[in-house]
């Protein structure tokens, strides 16, 4: 086979791998197929992956090369793997953000050199001049995408490991450093993709330089967009930068003329896309406002210590097992508190004991509990909880009214009421999970301490709330020992 | 650049957009999170580019970006793909229920819940 035939082949491969890409995430539809789907899509990565380095391996290509190629995967893959084998399933979230990050990265890497190598022999020669501005475009596109991705994921990834702190961290000025680099950033680019296009001519060196100042630029900009961002708004986050991530990677498929990381890019951009949208929807907030600096919005509304109005009423661990052992149907509202104790199994152990009482017992998922889309979906599933009885928020609210019992677990702004019905809250308009509606509230909750949001629940000084101080993890443990007593 | 290879290739981007949307949106919500853990290992194929930048590296500095995005690329693909798997294999229907009337083989069927 020629070197032509085989670049044909490859092709043929390319297509193949992003077809596979495509049904792979068609399958992803129902938790049935879903597995296929991502075997599917893996044998997609392999035919491609294997056909490039076939291609490669036909020209004329040094041992030192071979040994980046090897070395790098090596490296990467195996540190990938024992990564992806051995973390625990609550660390799921920064395991996405950190591949966000690197994915980013590689991405820009890519362009990063093709810049280097063109400008060392100017533009390349035979082409049409001015269309070397798009090429310029390109690349600049994925060098400025994708060491936001890489540095605002990174970040992302130190809060929710709890390297750095879950709260918004404000720095003095960080909003104006933002722009700063925005602005600075995107003119920077624009002076270049000019000067790629021929209009404007600069020595190497200075090309250099102004591309220096935009990858500085979007660096910056990638710790100070995700820094303020409080742990609540990382559903929103992480979405974001996934799709960032796609189009990166897109892009970079514009500058080495590969199809492939075009359309598998396209599709990264748009699950990311989609994502953003739902959690930015779930969150009553619009994606404009979260992509404009919206993100440190809520600081001003820090709101004052009341809790006016009405007592909290205390129960014990008897009572809350009485109340539920005579329910004849219970849901389970799991919260961000449920990951971090890790109650998840406990929690399913509860649930078992009330069904074979011959409660109904299900989980109202609100879709930015937890700190990534479909987070606590993924936390029961560990804990082998069946997916028919995880409901969704609209599917479950209505059967709130005839709930006997809905036991609220490490959970807080997703069940506020006053999203419904105070105006001067900052949650306002957030659709919530209806908890209030039920016969009872049960709330296992640490302390009076305040959600994300810093605003005070008036769930919990409901009548019908009861609430049950203590860890997530130990009190659902209580509430097993209490109800096998019953 | 080439015109056509312009045109070309902003095609493919636009319809592959178009199809992602498509394809994405009929994602319920329990699998979102194995949805963007499945689009993560997805973008990994940034590493087809690596590779090709790894054959072609001279000189140090070459050498080293191709060696940091092999690797970066690399951590990615196989630890995409493995995590979302593991993820994946959790979601039962309802592994050892006695009680459950309906026989637990039944794998797709039109279940409201997975919606």
């Amino acid at each position: 086979m020629n070197t032509t035939d085989l670049g044909y082949a490859v092709q043929f491969s390319f297509i193949v791998g992003a077809a596979l890409f495509v049904i792979g995430l068609h399958l992803m539809n129902s938790p049935a197929t879903a597995r296929t789907g991502n075997r599917l899509s893996a044998a997609g990565m392999i035919i491609a992956v294997t056909a490039e380095i076939a291609f490669v391996s036909q020209g004329q290509i040094g041992l030192g090369n071979w040994a980046i190629i090897v070395g790098g995967l090596a490296l990467g893959g195996g540190a990938g793997l024992r990564l992806a084998r051995t973390l625990q399933m609550t660390a799921m979230p920064q395991l996405v953000s950190l591949f966000n990050a690197v994915g980013g990265g590689a991405a820009g890497l890519l362009a990063l050199n093709d810049f280097l190598a063109l400008n060392g022999q100017r533009i390349l020669p035979g082409d049409v001049p001015g269309l070397d501005g798009w090429r310029t475009f390109f690349i600049l596109a994925d060098i400025l995408v994708g060491s936001v991705t890489f540095t605002g994921s990174l970040i992302a990834t130190a809060k929710l490991m709890g390297i750095l702190k879950g709260q918004p961290i404000v720095i003095p000025g960080g909003r104006i450093v933002s722009w700063f680099t925005v602005v600075c950033g995107l003119s920077v680019s624009i002076v270049l993709i000019l000067a790629g296009a021929g209009v404007v001519t600069y020595e190497t060196h200075v090309l250099y330089a102004l591309l220096g100042v935009a990858l500085v630029c979007a660096l910056v900009f990638g710790v100070t967009m995700v820094l303020p961002i409080g742990g609540a708004d990382m559903p929103v986050v992480i979405s974001l930068l996934n799709a960032f991530t796609g189009t990166a990677v897109s892009m970079a498929g514009f500058v080495v003329n590969n199809v492939m990381l075009i359309v598998a890019g396209a599709l990264v951009g748009a699950s990311g896309a989609i994502l953003t949208r739902l959690m930015a929807n779930a969150m009553n907030r619009s994606i404009p406002n979260i992509l404009v600096g919206g993100f440190g919005g809520r600081e001003g509304t820090q709101a004052e210590m009341t809790s006016e109005g009405g007592t909290v009423r205390e129960v014990s661990v008897d009572d809350a097992a009485i109340q539920l052992a005579y329910a004849s149907k219970v849901v389970i509202v799991p919260g961000y508190g449920l990951a971090v104790a890790q109650a998840q199994h406990g929690v399913r152990e509860l649930a078992d004991l009330l069904e074979a009482r011959g409660i109904e017992v299900s989980y109202a998922i609100h879709p930015v509990a937890g700190r990534m889309p479909g987070h606590m979906n993924v936390l029961l599933a560990e804990a082998n909880v069946p997916y028919p009885q995880l409901r969704e928020m609209d599917d479950i609210n209505p059967e709130f009214d005839r709930t006997d019992v809905a036991l609220v677990i490490g959970a807080n702004d997703v069940t506020n009421p006053a999203a419904r019905t105070d105006r001067s809250s900052p949650i306002y308009g957030m659709p919530i999970l209806d908890v209030d509606r039920a016969k009872s509230i049960i709330v296992v909750k640490r302390s009076m301490g305040r959600g994300y949001a810093g605003i005070d629940n008036p769930l919990y000084v409901n009548p019908k709330t009861g609430m049950f101080f203590a860890d997530a993890k130990d009190g659902v443990q209580q509430l097993i020992a209490a109800v096998k007593e019953v | 650049m080439n015109v056509s290879v312009l045109i070309e290739s902003l095609t493919v981007f636009v319809l592959a957009i178009l199809l992602g949307f498509e394809v994405i949106s009929k994602v319920p919500a329990t699998l979102h999170t194995p949805l963007m853990s499945g689009t993560n290992s997805i973008h990994g194929i940034v590493l087809v580019g690596a590779i090709g930048l790894a054959a072609t590296a001279d000189g140090p500095l070459a050498a080293g970006l191709a060696f940091v995005a092999m690797a970066f690329a690399g951590a990615n693909v196989v630890g995409g793909y493995v995590v979302t798997d593991r993820m994946l294999q959790m979601f039962k229907r309802r592994p050892t229920a006695p009680a459950a009337p309906a026989a637990p083989a039944a794998p797709a069927g039109q279940s409201k819940a997975s919606r």
